[in-house]
């Protein structure tokens, strides 16, 4: 398992990067979460966490701006991402990487040509350019010499990687992960961790990650939000080694302790 | 008597319900129950026979009346001395049981019970059921009902119309060159929407223009008329059947696929990766399948009125006994220019509705598999329905500007 989670190499270190304030997020009249208040600093891992239907991954979505909050704002650095127009915003998202839960690469496009897409999009390389790009990126993710497969002929694991190259495609400041770990073999979540840990101490990234598996969150987050399905309020954040050590709340405990703990004495992980 | 037991798996599943089966057959009798009243009102239920949920067992009526029926109960208890083998059917009893005695202040007492069905039970205890999950039906009054149907319709609408403020900006791109999409991808859907359709297209507008030339031939022929069975099917096909009838393969065969196809990207979230990679899904995936289809519905169209007039030939020949010559003379002199370019401009119109139906319902689609059938469904019955609408419209407009 990775370490040294907690001490992010980034000289920006400590600088907000996002920042998110009084955000409610609703479908329609059914309030899913209110009062959501955090911020990330450059070279954060930040984990999104809590119970399963409590909003991680629309949380995730309010931050990329596939949905509108309620109320409230998210603000990037010193642009307020709710408050942008649509060409700023479209600006901003091309420094975002992505990687969705389930890959959503593109299956009528080979790998290389996945990871080529939003290259050929917004520079000016030549064709050949892109390609050995994409080559490198694949290659990063440990897939060189898969760029000519399409989607659909290699493993989800190896799918979930392709993603991550796609994401890492422009180079980006921020990288937001869907719930990386689901579907894949311990192994395999585990060198994703170390990935991720590489990519931030390597590209200067800031991390976002929605997941729930413990193994990861003490692995390598240095702050997170936990947010609670049934009080629909965020009930913790901060570094969650910290949480799991010092948190007094019973439901935080029986999170980060998977309902085991009956006392103190824990805290051994990472 | 043996310790009734929980049918196990210990010898593989498929072979122990084979076995169960055997053994359910074997013992005589079904499970049954009996109560009796104790002097301390308590009641005593005795659960006798085999609880199987192959066969009948008792239900949790008799301890329902029990209770309305008499006075005070304090408590019940179980007597399964005389138990055989059980499943669920006995738990889902027990369980019956023991809300009806909770919702009356009763006790229980379950030490008679084997050891076995006292873990199952309290597990199925363990977590209370969670208020306000269960959706209740409420039916609510028809004029509600009315109205809010009527709302949804409006806000279709909405969605239809902002759909298409879309596509024009999209479009208004594309014309100055600066929308983003792959060449490739045009390509292929056109020779998916255009070459690889001309089969289905030969195959129903022949038989179009044999249907169109029987049902013509029947009335003409009974006045010595049957030369202008010619003229119906040259009318017929180059006026509308050729396009209206090209609509409906093409919105069943491409529109379908078009809504398939988007609505599965809807849900492996492909759409999203191009919405938040900057890549506009409206120009990317939603223009080249519009421009497609837009270009080759005229095509097909036409190719689908010759093949109609040939169908017609073939009636006319062998089954009216005219001359090939001379059927074809009489199909020429009868084609205008104004006809067939009216049908063609008709179908491309069918076929701009096409599309839109379909990439419109792809990118409503739900988050599930089921969702995109759905989708599917819903591209096909729009498109059909707004293009034999805008045939009637057509029909109109045509007539009184004298077309």
């Amino acid at each position: 398992m990775a370490t040294n989670a907690t001490t992010p190499s980034n000289s920006q270190n400590n600088q907000p990067h996002i920042i998110v304030k009084n955000l409610t997020m609703a479908y329609g009249s059914f309030v899913l979460m209110r009062d959501i208040n955090f911020t990330v600093r450059h070279g954060d891992i930040f984990i999104i966490m809590g119970g399963s239907g409590c909003g991680k991954s629309t949380l995730l979505r309010h931050l990329i701006g596939l949905k509108e909050p309620a109320t409230g704002e998210i603000i990037y650095g010193d642009i307020n991402f709710t408050r942008a127009d649509p060409a700023t915003r479209e600006l901003m998202l091309r420094r975002f990487g992505i990687l969705y839960q389930s890959g959503a690469l593109w299956s009528s496009l080979t790998l290389a040509e996945n990871v080529g897409l939003p290259l050929g999009e917004f520079t000016d390389l030549t064709p050949s350019q892109i390609r050995e790009i994409a080559a490198l990126k694949l290659a990063l993710v440990g897939l060189s010499g898969f760029e000519d497969f399409y989607p659909n002929e290699i493993s989800g694991g190896m799918q979930k990687r392709a993603g991550l190259a796609r994401a890492m495609a422009l180079d980006p400041e921020i990288l937001f992960f869907d719930e990386p770990s689901a579907g894949l073999d311990p192994i395999s979540s585990s060198l994703l961790d170390e990935l991720i840990l590489e990519l931030r101490d390597s590209l200067g990234a800031t991390i976002v990650i929605v997941t729930h598996e413990l193994a990861s969150i003490f692995a390598i987050g240095n702050n997170c939000v936990f947010l609670d399905a049934d009080s629909r309020v965020q009930i913790a954040s901060g570094d969650p080694n910290g949480l799991l050590a010092n948190s007094q709340d019973p439901r935080v405990r029986k999170f980060l302790t998977r309902g085991k703990e009956k006392g103190e004495g824990l805290g051994q992980h990472g | 008597m043996p310790e009734p037991r929980y049918p196990d798996h210990e010898n593989g599943g498929l072979f122990a319900f084979d076995k169960l089966m055997k053994e359910t057959g074997n013992i005589a009798g079904q499970g049954a129950v009996s109560v009796t009243r104790a002097a301390d009102s308590t009641l005593l239920i005795k659960l006798s026979g085999p609880w199987h949920l192959t066969r009948d067992v008792p239900s949790g009526a008799i301890l329902r009346k029990e209770l309305e029926s008499a006075a005070v109960l304090k408590g019940v208890s179980f007597d399964t001395s005389e138990l055989a083998k059980w499943d669920s059917g006995l738990i889902a009893f027990l369980v019956q049981t023991s809300v009806a005695c909770r919702a009356h202040g009763i006790d229980q007492d379950r030490a008679g019970l084997p050891e076995g069905l006292k873990r199952l039970l309290e597990l199925a205890e363990a977590v209370p059921e969670k208020k306000g999950t269960r959706s209740a039906e409420v039916k609510s009054p028809f004029f509600e009902r009315v109205g809010k149907s009527t709302l949804g319709y409006g806000l279709s609408v909405d969605d239809f119309m902002s759909f298409l403020g879309e596509l024009t900006v999209a479009f208004g791109k594309f014309v100055r060159g600066k929308a983003r999409y792959r060449r490739v991808d045009l390509v292929e859907v056109i020779q998916e929407c255009g070459a690889n359709a001309v089969g289905i297209v030969t195959l129903i507008s022949f038989l179009v223009g044999v249907i169109l030339a029987f049902m013509g031939a029947v009335q003409l022929s009974q006045f010595g008329a049957s030369i202008y069975v010619a003229d119906l099917v040259c009318i017929g096909m180059t006026r509308d059947m050729g396009a209206i009838m090209t609509a409906i393969i093409m919105s069943g065969r491409t529109g379908a696929a078009f809504a398939a196809k988007l609505g599965t990207m809807k849900v492996t979230q492909e759409i999203d990766a191009f919405t938040t990679m900057g890549v506009s899904p409206m120009e990317f995936l939603v223009l080249p399948r519009v421009i497609a289809l837009v270009l080759m519905m005229p095509l097909l169209c036409l190719y689908a009125d010759f093949l109609g007039i040939l169908g017609g030939l073939f009636v006319g020949v062998g089954m009216l006994g005219l001359s090939v010559r001379g059927y074809m003379q009489e199909t020429i002199a009868t084609l205008t220019l104004t006809n067939v370019f009216g049908g063609l401009f008709k179908a491309t119109f069918y076929g701009l509705l096409i599309a839109i139906a379909g990439c419109l319902k792809g990118f409503q689609c739900g988050n599930s598999s089921s969702a995109v059938g759905d989708a599917a469904t819903q591209a096909v019955v729009l498109s059909i329905v707004m293009g034999v609408v805008a045939c009637g419209l057509f029909a109109v407009v045509f007539n009184i500007i004298g077309i």
